[in-house]
């Protein structure tokens, strides 16, 4: 029997594991769905494709479907997030030389990020006396929690992103070699890129990406909006389709499973060791040192994590703002926290609409706890910033 | 740049060929200035030390993404780009998608001057595309050549056919089976070597 077909366009990295396991285990086939995988080099691509209606959905990073909801640097096309794909899940890796540096400056414990960020700050002061080259750091786009998640964490010690580093945007794939050969000092990339490097051992990781946000929303299932509307009953297959994928993977005992799956040259072409320690959040630091173990390393739908948090594309919408990348308005605001849209989980699972969430869901390791309801405010408090205006 | 002199368009493309041929086209039309980068080490300050007004870039290329950096306004980027799409013209995306390639230009320039310097790329890129394509096509005929000759040396020998009689059983074979000759050719070649 053929299913629906759907064209889905995915960048080769674990946290596309939901995707992938739900169209090869078969969960997307039991909904009546004959999903096709297109494997793309670029998250433009992804983007444009997805855009134009190349693709029905696509695996996109989560500050992507804000952005282009908000038509920030490109075409304006608004974008539905019915589900989560991962939380979490990339890293800080430094070189050697760097990682020494910073140890050498360091007032504090090295797992401490306020501690790092401030030798930072000390390292790049050296620099500047002696007249040396900023440091440059590597992430994989301009909208990318990898782009918030350095600087956040950067700024909180000192450093001004913009002013005292150069950060630049690299694809995933050359990220291990332009650390190797001395392009960038460190990068922040999803997985499996940190353990790579420290596997070569040309990098150190210097701290999980939860150890600078506890829970920061990572890649989602976008789509366009409209497609939301005209094809309510596909999303919610797609949707639910997803959900079993997610569980799937979050029971231990299918990691050597889903650790093959994912491990095809097809699919994200690594090793299946190295993905199957991410799955597990195990991962040496440094080439033959000890392991850190870390639950919240990566989470695939875990404790609700799969259902859109309106209130994570308002800290993305956040950061937008504090980097210059968005204006601070109301409006704006509004359009980011509706492109995660719950509803469209809750509804395909058969689920009661929870109530919003409250607090923070965020957990950032400085600065003042997250408030959505007043951004401007909430900014304000953060000494480092390059907003519009 | 004057607003009548020859925009300054740089191609980034790791296929020279392709490059080669872009640059061709876009010469014949009047487009004196073209450079192509084929390294994409440090992608930007290379771009940066040619200061184009146009970039073109190819889809397969994952450096696309480190284009994108070049739309945010900040002390990292020297002027800014924007992505040429035209938002009232979804057909035109669409062809540069279907075509493999992307095109930037540097805020200021008019949309009028650029359409042709897409639409050229989009058909030289298609170009590209359908010479590839019957390259292919190409180098698996002579494969197949290969493949059949060496079958009716099998059946000559097997058979005590003339090489004629050898190719006239091989097709209609593979007419009868409804199958490619080559295809037949290959299971003669790998039943005789089973066997052998």
């Amino acid at each position: 029997m053929m299913g629906q077909p759907l064209h889905i366009g995915f960048i080769p990295l674990v946290d596309a594991a939901a995707l992938i396991v739900a169209v090869d285990k078969g969960f997307t086939a039991a909904e009546g769905l004959d999903v096709t995988l297109v494997r793309e080099v670029s998250w433009s691509n992804v983007r444009d494709k997805l855009n134009i209606g190349l693709f029905d959905a696509a695996h996109l990073l989560a500050p992507v479907a804000v952005a282009s909801s908000l038509g920030l640097g490109h075409v304006k096309v608004p974008i539905a997030v019915p589900f989560t794909l991962n939380l979490n899940g990339n890293a800080i890796t430094v070189s050697p030389a760097l990682h020494e540096q910073i140890a050498a400056h360091l007032d504090g414990e090295i797992a401490n990020p306020l501690a790092t960020a401030r030798a930072l700050a000390r390292v790049v002061a050296a620099r500047r006396a002696s007249g040396a080259e900023p440091l440059t750091f590597g992430m994989t786009f301009p909208f990318s929690t990898h782009n918030y998640q350095l600087r956040f964490w950067m700024a909180a010690g000192g450093v001004d992103p913009d002013e005292d580093v150069r950060l630049v945007v690299l694809p995933p794939p050359f990220m291990v070699d332009s650390l190797a050969n001395g392009h960038v000092d460190g990068f922040c990339v999803g997985a499996p890129w940190n353990a790579v490097a420290v596997d070569r051992g040309i990098g150190q990781i210097l701290h999980f990406g939860p150890d600078i946000l506890t829970s920061a929303v990572e890649k989602v299932l976008a789509v366009r909006g409209r497609w939301a509307e005209e094809q309510p009953d596909t999303l919610a297959a797609l949707v639910r389709a997803h959900q079993k994928a997610a569980d799937f993977i979050e029971e231990p005992g299918n990691r050597d499973e889903v650790s093959a799956m994912l491990a095809r040259p097809d699919r994200v072409d690594a090793d299946a060791g190295i993905i199957h320690s991410v799955l597990a959040g195990r991962l040496a630091m440094v080439k033959g040192g000890p392991v850190r173990e870390s639950s919240n390393f990566m989470s695939f739908g875990r404790n609700g994590a799969a259902r859109p948090d309106p209130t994570q594309a308002a800290w993305l919408y956040a950061q937008m703002a504090r980097w210059g990348q968005a204006p601070v308005s109301p409006e704006a605001l509004k359009i980011a926290k509706a492109v995660f849209r719950p509803d469209l989980y809750d509804a395909a699972l058969g689920r009661q609409a929870a109530p919003a969430s409250t607090g923070d869901p965020i957990g950032a390791f400085a600065g003042p706890v997250f408030d959505p309801a007043n951004i401007a405010a909430h900014l304000a408090a953060f000494e480092i910033a390059n907003m519009r205006g | 740049m004057g607003a009548e002199s020859s925009p300054k368009i740089v191609i980034v493309d790791e296929s020279p060929i392709r490059a080669a041929i872009l640059e061709e086209g876009l010469r014949e039309a009047g487009y004196v200035d073209v450079q192509h980068i084929r390294e994409m080490h440090n992608l930007l300050a290379r771009i940066y030390a040619l200061d184009p007004d146009v970039i073109v870039i190819d889809l397969e290329n994952p450096s696309r993404d480190v284009l994108e950096q070049m739309f945010q306004v900040s002390r990292a980027v020297r002027r800014p780009v924007a992505m040429f799409v035209d938002q009232s013209d979804s057909e035109s995306a669409r062809a540069s998608v279907d075509a493999g390639v992307s095109s930037y230009i540097v805020d200021g320039l008019k949309k009028e001057r650029i359409k042709p310097i897409l639409d050229l790329c989009i058909s030289r890129f298609n170009a590209f595309s359908k010479l590839q394509d019957e390259l292919e096509r190409t180098k698996s005929a002579l494969e197949d050549r290969k493949i059949i000759d060496r079958a009716k040396g099998i059946v000559m020998k097997l058979k005590g056919l003339t090489e004629e009689e050898a190719y006239v059983l091989l097709r209609s074979t593979a007419m009868r089976e409804k199958k490619k000759i080559g295809d037949i050719a290959q299971s003669i070649i790998t039943a005789a070597e089973l066997l052998k």
